[in-house]
């Protein structure tokens, strides 16, 4: 239980603190998760939307560069995805329709849609040549998350819609669809997450192959070696948020730090 | 037993995916034409402004008087870019410009409002003043000055025409005309104006400006005729249809 508290705490105060900052004018962090200004001189800015920005004008433009390029060191070097289990608010909406997904038992459904795994680096691909061709950063102008955030920031009452949609589809249509099959940012931050020291490390001495860690992780497939062999997870599509180790009553896995000169 | 929680468990799935799909097709349907948006001071074109503004809300957090919304869902304006609604809040034409100075992605662009790289809200060009001299009550004769003095470019963006009241044969109209060259577009007139629907309102510069043809030379203005120095004089006539001119009446 300790990362999944530690990743509601961490999610829920980040928006609580650009809610404050934007009502009362305070300077702490200013924004939103699209660019943000910590203390009105760190800027933040989500590289994805910069990368879009980019791809639709050819140029580069002020502080959001330097705000992007800090963001993406961050999640570099940190643990891969860590954006998407600590810091996206989708994240706790389909938390929470997993949930009631397998209370519920419509995981047990006949499956309707089948999307491959891959299926988001496609989208990925498609928003940064659709943002080319239209000159305007594609992903922005529909991006699910934006309305979300920006909802719960600076108010509004129909994002509430979009939000019940992202967990209707969680919960009815498909397993995980939203984050594992769609999300284009998911996507781009397994990508820029190869080499981050941060990762998952399984000890197969310990394992008791009771396969709790492969039912809990919202992207098993990244789980192959549980039970065969000891080591690091190293796909960078692992979401960093711990729900493996908190459930492993084996103590077979925890967060470690990748020694890059085994390689 | 087992059939009534089949039932329930069918039901709320079925029940969600309605609400959920309804609203996706509901705001799809609903979509009007691109509402008349205005932006904030220092934006680029509207092109521009769309392929670099990264809908953070900083412009909006910036501005002192609250006059900048971010657009939310529904509201008709690509979401999360800022606009404002002159009638209910115009710019105040701060002389630092927070707003512009703020944007971290050069969507709004301090150049585009500074000379000699001092800041200059007076260059802002957020939209155009347009007046209807069908509800503008000074136009009926009646005295009111109410956008004129509002105007912060008094007496360049906008300007009071004096005229002869022809009805009453004594007294005289005092017309707001609005100078496009000095108009910033804030909407202070739009907000200062007294009638129901403001009779002065801000409209995009693309929207509420015309064009001329660069043949018609003003020649009381010095050098208006250099725009004519390089221009191409062969006349493109075709001979036969000069020809037919008379019988088909078309040149
Ligand atoms: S996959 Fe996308 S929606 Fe899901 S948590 Fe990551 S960024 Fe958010
Ligand atoms: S491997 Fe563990 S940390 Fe990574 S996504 Fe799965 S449950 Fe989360
Ligand atoms: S110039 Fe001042 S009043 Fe006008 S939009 Fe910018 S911050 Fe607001
Ligand atoms: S500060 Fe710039 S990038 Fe941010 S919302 Fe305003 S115009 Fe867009
Ligand atoms: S305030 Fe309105 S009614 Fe009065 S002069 Fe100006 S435009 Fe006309």
């Amino acid at each position: 239980m300790k990362y999944l508290l530690l990743r509601r705490i961490t999610q829920i105060s980040i928006l609580t603190l650009f809610l404050v900052s934007n009502l009362y004018g305070l300077k702490i962090l200013q924004g939103n998760l699209s660019s943000s200004m910590i203390f009105g001189t760190i800027p933040l800015s989500d590289p994805f939307a910069v990368l879009q920005l980019f791809l639709a004008s050819f140029t580069l433009a002020g502080s959001a560069a330097l705000g992007a390029l800090i963001v993406v060191l961050i999640y570099a070097l940190i643990a891969p995805r860590a954006f998407c289990a600590w810091v996206c608010p989708v994240n706790m909406i389909t938390d929470f329709a997993r949930f009631v997904r397998v209370k519920f038992g419509y995981d047990k459904d006949k499956k309707v849609v089948v999307f491959s795994k891959s299926f988001r680096y496609y989208i990925l691909a498609f928003v940064l040549f659709m943002s080319v061709v239209m000159q305007t950063p594609a992903f922005e102008g529909v991006s699910f998350i934006g309305i979300i955030q920006r909802g719960i920031i600076y108010g509004g009452t129909l994002w509430i819609f979009v939000a019940f949609g992202v967990f209707a589809i969680d919960a009815f249509v498909g397993d995980r669809l939203i984050c594992s099959k769609l999300c284009p940012l998911g996507a781009f931050y397994a990508t820029i997450g190869k080499f981050a020291f941060i990762r998952v490390e399984h000890d197969s001495q310990n394992c008791t192959k009771c396969m709790k860690c492969k039912v809990i992780c919202p992207e098993s497939q990244v789980l192959g070696i549980i039970g065969k062999e000891s080591g690091l997870i190293t796909s960078s599509e692992c979401i960093s948020c711990g729900r493996c180790v908190d459930v492993c009553g084996d103590d077979a896995l925890k967060f470690s730090i990748r020694n890059l000169r085994r390689k | 037993m087992k059939d009534r929680r089949e039932v329930l468990k069918f039901g709320l799935k079925a029940i969600s995916l309605v609400i959920a799909g309804g609203f996706t097709w509901s705001t799809q349907t609903n979509l009007k034409a691109q509402t008349l948006i205005l932006r904030p001071p220092g934006a680029r074109d509207e092109k521009g402004f769309m392929a670099s503004c990264i809908r953070c809300g900083l412009c909006v957090e910036a501005c002192p008087f609250d006059t900048l919304s971010l657009a939310k869902l529904g509201d008709n304006i690509s979401f999360g870019t800022p606009y404002f609604t002159p009638r209910e809040t115009p710019c105040y034409m701060c002389t630092d410009i927070p707003c512009t100075v703020a944007c971290p992605t050069d969507a709004l662009d301090v150049k585009l409002v500074s000379t000699d790289d001092k800041l200059d809200i007076n260059k802002s060009r957020m939209g155009i003043a347009v007046l209807d001299p069908y509800s503008c009550i000074a136009f009926a004769g009646i005295q009111c000055d109410a956008c004129y003095r509002a105007c912060p470019l008094i007496d360049k963006a906008l300007v009071l025409e004096y005229k002869r009241n022809e009805r009453t044969e004594k007294h005289a109209f005092l017309l707001p005309v609005v100078d496009a060259n000095y108009c910033t577009g804030c909407g202070k007139c739009e907000n200062a104006c007294v009638t129901k629907k403001a009779a002065i309102f801000v409209l995009p510069r693309e929207i509420g400006l015309g064009e001329v043809n660069d043949n018609y030379v003003k020649g009381w203005i010095e050098d208006d005729d250099t725009r004519l120095k390089d221009i191409d004089t062969k006349i493109k006539l075709d001979q036969n249809k000069v020809k037919d001119y008379l019988n088909s009446g078309e040149i």
